[in-house]
């Protein structure tokens, strides 16, 4: 037995535009898998996106989907939300989109509590313009735009969105394709904004000028450079060194900010 | 007009036009002169169970009201200068997207920061030309707080009907103005909903336009499954890049406008016979006009007034029979010169045009357009 | 599970009850399939994946879980998967 996508895919849509060896595939079959464990309602399922390589996963699944504008899925995702709460909201989006141009809607659906989950293909690069870097481009590394090495430092999905207040927060990576898709059905599962930080590759144009190997050493480099958080606790600082912390960071029960705006209606609407 | 009698500023006539309508989701950001159209929807609202939100800036409020406008809730933003072009990236994605919506702007002064708290008209271009690339433009500009409110009305009817944005332009000057008004009763006013699908799911086209040019919308969540882009995009919804499918689609967004004038060109032509000058002018600047013309009158000479309500699409019959029969139109309009430039544009050199003009913050008074009355007389 | 019904080419490769399926129009020819099979199964023929060896599969599902085109189906033989 085998899981049958195609239930979820729409007809006629594959093979997508995705680069050969692009873990975003490896992503969005996870995501669908995790859709499938929750055991969403297609018709009462919107997925959302911005711009780029992975904003264009929701053209090919059959949910109600909404590909926006740069940066903006979170903010189109929020009035789905409250124009209607009993609607499953799921955004996806990757670094780029997420983090620099939709930056400041990230930190504050973040500090909203709103129950959407955001998915960031995080593959350290600008895809779809042809690898120029990121806000998740590590410190030195070589981009179309960074051609002496990038003297930007990173944000770090998972502490950024700690800081600014999302209630579930969590990272795993392509090659752990399984724990992704739990981290993404508990997320969906979590009531209130969960981020999901899943770690991807682009072969293309980040691989390829960073020597960093075919598409499956980069994803093998995650087998070998990743440490789950719980296995981190016991292990002294040095063994710990240049490794990637995964697993789930934060999962914490308050307020949701739809519930509280039905408060006030309740409160209120008596008033007339 | 029966109803209920009230006295309220401009802003408040906006949003209580807005509930009118059948508004149940704002999204916005605070901005002058501006606010009080969200401070007056935050409290009421939750109260007929709607939604309000103040989002972190204005792109994500118009990103917001488009997805909550998705959903089937009718969606208003309120903003001006500084946040009307924060707004235009995705009032763009709302005219391709055919999702309606409705955006204020109470003009004031600019470039930039400019004069906030400042009335001025220096937006009205960019209510046509705002966001970038090809796309159809509506855009109201109502005169009074009575106006405000049925003209509010008027622009959800039509964002509905046509699946496009449109802009309501007023100004600090009838935004803040308080002017005794009333409320229609429930009926009294018609309200237009989006056209709905009424074929089954399966057989859904987001934008088939067999029926029509603006094809059915369906709500996110009532079981028709969709795809929305910001791409050009076929009638399935789905990006195509096909010229043969692209230019129609640009032609069908430009069409949706130039094919329904009967719903949207509203404007009041007052006639004088044998009047040698004509007026064109919006908004608070058609106030100082109306007094201006008075003033004239009582000195003898007769001039005629072409009081634009819909600015946008501009309505070129009227003005070029204005051209036809007056030797100068005199343009009185709070920036250095912008709708003066559609009136030269649509009378082709039938007549003479100047332009009465003040950016500084301050309204056009009725003397400055008599002086200019007087100098083409 | 009744067979799925294609529109498009396929590549069955079948050994007792365990089946691949590999979709060549999916398929992009990134190799990650042929690298993490642990079992060698698998091999590039004409820039795609092609199943050489499948009475070696270990139903282990690298392969699947990790192609990111949607290109390669295993059908378990001994385990009852997930229902559809």
């Amino acid at each position: 037995m085998t899981f049958n996508y195609d239930e979820y895919i729409r007809p006629g849509k594959l093979p997508h535009i995705w680069c050969p060896g692009c873990a975003h595939g490896i992503v969005m079959k996870s995501i669908i898998r995790a859709i499938d464990r929750v055991g969403l309602e297609k018709d009462k399922t919107v997925i959302v996106s911005g711009i780029g390589c992975a904003s264009r996963m929701p053209g090919y699944v059959d949910f109600n989907t909404l590909h926006t504008t740069h940066g903006r899925s979170l903010a189109f995702a929020t009035g789905v939300k409250m124009a209607d709460p009993e609607l499953n909201v799921i955004a996806v989006a990757g670094d780029g989109d997420a983090l620099a141009i939709g930056g400041n809607h990230f930190i504050h659906t973040c500090r909203r509590n709103i129950d959407i989950t955001m998915i960031v293909f995080n593959n350290n690069i600008y895809g779809m313009t042809g690898g120029q870097f990121s806000p998740t481009t590590p410190h030195g590394r070589l981009a179309s735009t960074t051609p002496y090495g990038n003297p930007d430092y990173a944000f770090d999905v998972v502490e950024l969105s700690i800081g600014a207040g999302a209630s579930y927060v969590s990272r795993s990576t392509a090659y752990h394709a399984i724990p992704l898709e739990r981290q993404i059905a508990d997320g969906i599962a979590h009531k209130g904004f969960s981020v999901i930080d899943a770690l991807c590759t682009c072969p293309t144009t980040y691989g390829r000028r960073n020597k960093l190997g075919n598409a499956t050493e980069m994803l093998m480099w995650f087998k070998d450079n990743t440490v789950g958080v719980k296995a981190a606790e016991k292990m002294p600082p040095e063994k710990l060194e240049g490794k990637i912390l995964t697993g789930v960071f934060k999962k914490e029960e308050k307020p949701e900010y739809c519930d509280e705006y039905a408060k006030i209606i309740e409160r209120v609407s008596a008033k007339g | 007009m029966s109803g209920k009698e009230v006295f309220y500023q401009g802003n408040e006539a906006c949003a209580e036009g807005a509930l009118y309508a059948g508004c149940r989701f704002f999204a916005g950001y605070p901005i002058t002169p501006s606010t009080e159209v969200a401070e007056f929807l935050a409290r009421r609202l939750p109260r007929v169970g709607g939604a309000f939100i103040q989002m972190e800036d204005e792109i994500a409020a118009m990103a917001a009201v488009i997805g909550a406008s998705l959903v089937g809730k009718k969606s208003l933003t309120a903003t001006s200068g500084p946040g009307y072009s924060l707004k235009m990236e995705n009032l763009g994605y709302a005219c391709i997207a055919e999702v309606p919506c409705v955006i204020v702007n109470v003009m004031r002064g600019g470039p930039s920061t400019g004069l906030p708290t400042g009335p001025s008209q220096s937006d009205v271009m960019q209510a046509r030309w705002g966001t970038h690339g090809d796309h159809p433009a509506i855009a109201l500009a109502p005169a009074s707080v009575q106006e405000i409110f049925t003209e509010t009305v008027r622009a959800f009817n039509i964002s509905e009907r046509l699946r496009t944005p449109v802009s309501l332009l007023t100004d600090e000057i009838i935004g803040h103005m308080r002017e005794r008004i009333i409320i229609p009763p429930e009926g009294e006013l018609e309200i237009w909903d989006r056209p709905r699908p009424t074929v089954p799911p399966e057989q859904y086209k987001p934008y088939d336009i067999s029926e029509g040019i603006i094809p059915p919308m369906a709500d996110f969540g009532s079981g028709y499954r969709y795809h929305v882009t910001g791409l050009n995009h076929d009638e399935t919804g789905f990006p195509t890049n096909k010229p043969s499918l692209v230019q129609p689609e640009e032609e069908r967004l430009m069409a949706k406008v130039t094919e329904n004038l009967d719903i949207l060109e509203k404007h009041e032509y007052t006639e004088k016979e044998g009047a040698r000058i004509g007026v064109v002018s919006f908004g608070s600047s058609a106030r100082s006009s109306r007094a201006a013309i008075g003033l004239a009158a009582e000195a003898g000479i007769k001039v005629d007034f072409l009081r634009l309500i819909t600015l946008w699409p501009f309505p070129e019959d009227a003005a070029v029979q204005m051209a036809d029969k007056v030797d100068t139109i005199i343009v009185p309009e709070m920036n250095l010169g912008q709708m003066i430039e559609e009136v030269q544009r649509s009378i082709a050199g039938r007549a003479e045009v100047v332009g009465v003009n003040r950016a500084d913050g301050e309204p056009i008074t009725p003397a400055q357009i008599l002086d200019r009355i007087r100098e083409v007389a | 599970m009744a067979e799925k019904v294609r529109q498009e080419e396929t590549e069955v490769a079948q050994y007792e009850e365990r089946k691949i399926v590999i979709l060549p129009r999916h398929c992009k020819g990134c190799e990650i399939c042929v690298l993490l099979c642990p079992a060698s199964v698998l091999e590039m023929k004409d820039f795609k994946a092609h199943v050489a060896r499948i009475e070696d599969c270990t139903e282990c599902m690298l392969c699947e879980i990790r192609c990111p085109d949607f290109a390669i189906e295993v059908y378990q033989s001994g385990k009852k998967g997930k229902a559809k």
